[in-house]
């Protein structure tokens, strides 16, 4: 199917201002295929005609479905095998300690899209049973995605995703079988809180956040938006609190707030006297 | 550079193997059934067998088990590859020393994951 050049920048444009997310030259090669479900359900014969269904306005839910259908849902369960043990070993050990006043572990996994990667945190802490316990361990997870975010509360997956990162013993130790599908036990499913959001809203989520997991979602982001985004997640982190980006992200360029974790590889920790920063460029980021 | 040793009746499957495997820098061997599983681990033993259950000659199960008693210098890691996904196959196949478990078909993506969980990637 043939997109006009046109009809390319309107959804690209829906999608950014919807999600702030950028329709890169890279994704654009699956837009018509994401496409094509809306158009067969609503008996549109083209994309040209779908963008003037949208830009008409008629159907107030086909711009929603149109956005979810660009959204790309691409996750899995321990993403980034080493990454994650490093998380799962010395940097929640670190803040163990510093914690442990409190007793309390605060989390914000940030694109969760389906749920594989705060449940992923959920089994791990799970299997540390005994480090964590008295302690109050509340992990937040968000996601633009009102479908993803829909599946995620559900904890029901297919036997492609549960083979792919999640290691056979925690299958069974974890799941249920469910005719063809995997279902996580509730008492891990209880363990997250699921959340529609869009990082270009404001912050649905008060308070500072000891672990923020922001991985493979800054990608999608324009520059200025990725240094909004940096820069609103400093500010729902706490002052020694740690961020973890996707194994093939930097900040490097992005955001004066954070600086590499010298303790830990791929993760972030707040500069100490963060530089101001410019957001009055940015819409919705005054 | 580690190597995996392919075991699958199916010449087909071992190719796909082998072509996600060369991908991921791994050195391939290949054999047909358990049996010729079992004398190339004795031979040579691979970092990590990809192992399939329902072969000819000796099964993906009764090669795991024979390997318990083979004189080998270095036990391999097995991930045992199948069609079958109860979780009564899941449970046998960790009993009998399989260290990871992954249905066909398979993605490099997926392959690579229980590498990494098996720590030989």
């Amino acid at each position: 199917m043939e997109l006009s050049a046109a009809a390319t920048r309107i959804l690209a444009g829906l999608l950014e201002a919807r999600t702030g997310q950028q329709l890169s030259t890279g994704r654009q090669w699956r837009l018509d295929t994401a496409l094509v479900p809306i158009m067969r359900a609503r008996g549109i014969e083209s994309v040209d005609l779908l963008v003037a269904a949208l830009v008409g306005g008629r159907d107030a839910r086909l711009a929603d479905a149109v956005i979810e259908a660009l959204l790309n849902n691409e996750t899995s369960f321990f993403r980034d095998h080493g990454p994650f043990q490093q998380l799962m070993g010395p940097v929640l050990s670190r803040l163990h300690s510093a914690r442990a006043g409190a007793r309390r572990l605060r989390v914000w996994s940030v694109g969760c899209s389906t749920g594989q990667e705060p449940y992923s945190l959920a089994m791990g802490l799970a299997e540390q049973a005994d480090l964590w316990r008295g302690w109050t361990i509340d992990i937040q997870a968000t996601d633009v995605s009102r479908s993803a975010t829909a599946r995620a509360r559900e904890g029901l997956y297919t036997q492609f995703e549960v083979q792919r990162g999640l290691p056979v013993r925690q299958l069974l130790r974890w799941f249920d079988r469910e005719g063809e599908q995997w279902r996580l036990v509730q008492a891990l499913r209880e363990k997250v809180r699921f959340h529609v959001h869009s990082l270009t809203e404001p912050m649905p989520l008060p308070g500072m956040f000891d672990v923020i997991l922001c991985r493979n979602v800054l990608l999608y982001f324009p520059p200025p938006m990725r240094r909004a985004v940096l820069d609103r997640l400093g500010r729902a982190i706490a002052p020694d609190g740690v961020l973890m980006l996707g194994a093939g992200e930097t900040i490097i360029d992005q955001t004066e707030r954070f600086e590499p974790d010298p303790a830990a590889r791929g993760f972030y920790r707040l500069r100490e006297t963060p530089r101001p920063i410019q957001l009055a460029a940015i819409p919705g980021f005054a | 550079m580690k190597t995996c040793l392919v075991v699958d009746d199916s010449k087909v499957v071992r190719k796909v193997a082998r072509h996600i495997l060369e991908r991921l820098d791994f050195s391939v061997r290949e054999a047909a059934d358990g049996q010729e599983a079992l004398a190339e681990c004795q031979d040579m033993p691979p970092d990590v067998v990809l192992l399939d259950w329902n072969m000819p000659v000796m099964s993906g199960i009764d090669f795991l088990r024979a390997l318990r008693f083979a004189n080998i210098a270095r036990r391999p890691k097995i991930v045992l590859c199948t069609t079958e996904n109860g979780i009564g196959h899941i449970r046998v196949a960790i009993d009998a020393g399989a260290d990871e478990y992954m249905m066909k078909p398979f993605d490099r993506e997926t392959l690579e994951s229980k590498l990494q969980i098996v720590g030989v990637a």
